[in-house]
């Protein structure tokens, strides 16, 4: 037994080594791990999802086993990693060829992704084995914070501050020593924001008006202003290396976007201070900068599409292109346009706390994260294996990438679309009509519209899998027979 | 194509413009937070002192506001029992350490947050699924130790699963649902009608 206990971490590390690829620098291996890991909690998330939207159509559905707290709490926190495992992931890749030097502490990056990943595994195993606690300071240190989307105990906030910290010390500690640009400036001082933020969610309080105020500074600086503006930072550095885009239109646009996002994003952080106790001034601030947060997601669609028409759409990687069009198209619609439609306090009055947000939510995160993390990994993928030709004229016609890119496109905005009118529905029903009581509530779940919805919602998420697993699969094999090299880019520094 | 662009198209244009925007929008924030935070204070007209669940709590429209607004009423300790601050900040916070401990959020929503399957708890206390004020108390106490067996699903077949919730702890967690109930939400939700308004109009 003990002998067992021993060579787990062993084979599990040899399991790892075997994604290391001869064509890749020492910050792209660790990149490829944090990769494979993303995609697996991909994979989790979208199973979980399911799970959930099972129990919204056969309520009984593994009740007292796997309640829909946990399913749901497992669904959304793999999402959070999986997309902070993404992004570390394609900085790691870019860091070294953006500053010209070594990764500094790449043993240190190194023990952190192990560390994270062990952190990740033991919080998981807890969140579906124990599940919940009695009313004290000890289920809140080490099973659950009980608070949405950061359910992890305190002791994992405590290593992820930690990780970051390795993160962040090889970012700034790399291009220090290296060169700077004004992608690895914004990056660097985006983290410190992204990292900062965390610490905002790591305190008890029993005011809920003050602890749900320090909640959404976590939530919302996240994923509507720095996380936004890291994958800036990453779509910058990709359109110079995937079409050669010239790295003064980029950075000058990276700016443009630092300044629309964070001068709407920032403020807009008051449209989740409407009904939570803070004072009605916040109706104006909110209202006003979150009604301006879609501007910047046109700037992006605007500039992506004016460097794909420049460089007449030529280059070697079609799944990641594919996928980079597919994140300013998702960003826009679900961030920007799904956003805009329920955030003025007029409306959101009656939208607050319905499906209207899950609406957004699935359409947003997809639309912004998801997809900029894929096309990374195909970017990764295509290096990983001597930088082979992955565009027109694919083996098997690149019928996978193809699939996969539909399905999860088709299975992502149909799961939007029924929630979307189970949001209405409830909107209608339950807010208007019927003044969200209790039995409001059920009257609007049980209505046909909303019961209808959630078959349809189950049914694309069902699509979503299909895609998720047929994405695997290509990820798995794409390139692997082709022997033609993809032309190498020299990105225009001017 | 290398000639220099103008000004509003320049590089170094726009870096100030992102700097001096950021660095602006984040200190109105900070300003905005000192000021809210000296509002939200437990003991302040937005957010009641703990020890407000010694005294009745209702939910009505006002005219003048044009919103529905939290009612303060008579003393009506909970439980029978009239706590001091002290002792009321103890109980509530022995609910809400519960309600994280036991991941309420991830079904219901508080303040209209959390998870979309359960119903919201912004104003539980004030339900009329509670039928009546004189047993409202007892009602909460045993839904909460035995949800299954208490469950009232409406026809959704939805029920709230067994979470090992102590008497204590059932106490707190009402006593933290009677204060929340207090809080000015700015009208949220809307058109709801309490336990007690069809008695009282």
């Amino acid at each position: 037994m003990s002998k067992t206990v021993e060579t787990w971490p062993g084979k599990i590390a040899s399991t790892f080594a075997k994604l290391d690829s001869p064509h890749l620098n020492g910050g792209q291996r660790l990149a490829v791990k944090y990769f494979s890991v993303a995609v697996v909690l991909f994979l989790a998330q979208v199973l979980f999802g399911l799970l959930a939207a099972i129990q919204f159509v056969a309520p009984g559905f593994l009740y007292d086993i796997l309640d829909f707290n946990v399913n749901r709490m497992v669904h959304i926190n793999a999402m959070v990693v999986w997309m902070l495992y993404g992004f570390i992931g394609a900085v790691y890749w870019f860091m070294e060829e953006e500053s010209g030097v070594a990764i500094v502490g790449l043993q240190l990056g190194s023990l952190a992704f192990w560390v994270l990943t062990a952190a990740v595994a033991v919080v998981v195993l807890v969140y579906l084995f124990v599940q919940i606690g009695a009313g004290n300071d000890a289920s809140i240190w080490l099973i659950n914070e009980g608070r949405e989307y950061i359910e992890a105990p305190r002791w994992a906030d405590i290593g992820i501050v930690a990780v970051m910290l390795v993160f962040f010390y090889n970012v700034a500690g790399t291009f220090s020593k290296g060169r700077w640009s004004g992608i690895s400036g914004v990056l660097t001082l985006d983290l410190v924001a992204l990292a900062g933020l965390y610490l905002a969610g790591m305190f008890y309080m029993t005011n809920i008006t003050d602890d749900q105020y320090w909640w959404w500074w976590v939530i919302h600086l996240w994923v509507e202003a720095t996380w936004e503006v890291l994958v800036g930072c990453i779509m910058a550095w990709s359109l110079m290396h995937l079409l050669g885009a010239r790295r003064r239109i980029v950075q000058t646009w990276l700016y443009i976007e630092v300044a629309l996002m964070f001068g709407s994003g920032i403020l807009g952080l008051g449209h989740h201070y409407f009904w939570i106790g803070t004072p009605d001034y916040w109706f104006s601030i909110g209202g006003f900068f979150s009604a301006l947060e879609p501007i910047p997601l046109v700037a992006m669609v605007v500039h992506s599409i004016y460097d794909s028409g420049v460089h007449r759409f030529k280059n070697s990687n079609h799944p990641a292109l594919a996928w980079i069009i597919a994140h300013t198209f998702g960003n826009f619609l679900g961030a920007g346009v799904w956003g805009f439609m329920h955030t003025l306090p007029q409306i959101n009055l009656y939208t607050h706390g319905t499906q209207w947000s899950a609406s957004h939510g699935h359409l947003a995160f997809f639309g912004a994260y998801a997809t900029i993390n894929i096309a990374f990994f195909y970017l990764a993928i295509q290096k990983w294996r001597g930088n082979v030709w992955m565009g027109a004229d694919m083996a098997d016609n690149g019928w996978k990438w193809k699939w996969s890119l539909a399905l999860l496109n088709i299975g992502v905005i149909g799961m939007t679309v029924a929630l979307l009118i189970a949001g209405y529905e409830q909107s209608f029903i339950e807010r208007a009509v019927e003044g969200s009581t209790w039995s409001g509530y059920f009257a609007a779940q049980n209505h046909p519209w909303f019961q209808q919805a959630m078959v349809w919602r189950l049914v694309f998420g069902m699509v979503t899998l299909a895609g998720v697993v047929l994405l695997i699969w290509d990820l798995l094999t794409i390139g692997r027979e082709e022997s033609r090299l993809a032309p190498a880019i020299v990105p225009a520094e001017s | 194509m290398n000639k220099t662009p103008p000004l509003w198209a320049s590089e170094t244009f726009w870096k100030k413009v992102a700097i001096w925007v950021t660095a602006g929008s984040f200190v109105i924030l900070i300003l905005l937070t000192f000021d809210t935070l000296s509002k939200t204070r437990a003991g302040g007209s937005r957010v009641r002192s703990y020890s407000i669940i010694n005294q009745e709590i209702d939910y009505r429209f006002d005219q003048k506001q044009n919103r529905y607004v939290p009612m303060i009423g008579k003393e009506a300790p909970l439980f029978g029992k009239a706590l001091s601050e002290k002792e009321a900040e103890r109980l509530v916070t022995l609910g809400k350490k519960t309600i994280q401990a036991k991941n309420c959020m991830n079904c219901h929503t508080l303040l209209g947050n959390g998870a979309y399957y359960a119903p919201d708890l912004t104003k539980a206390w004030l339900d009329p699924m509670w039928l009546s004020v004189a047993d409202r108390e007892s009602r909460m106490l045993a839904f909460l130790q035995d949800p299954e067996k208490y469950a009232v699903t409406f026809g959704s077949g939805r029920k709230m699963p067994n979470l090992a919730i102590t008497e204590d702890e059932a106490k707190g967690i009402v006593a933290f649902l009677k204060w929340m109930a207090a809080i000015d939400t700015n009208g949220f939700p809307n058109n709801f009608k309490t336990l007690t308004s069809e008695a009282q109009p």
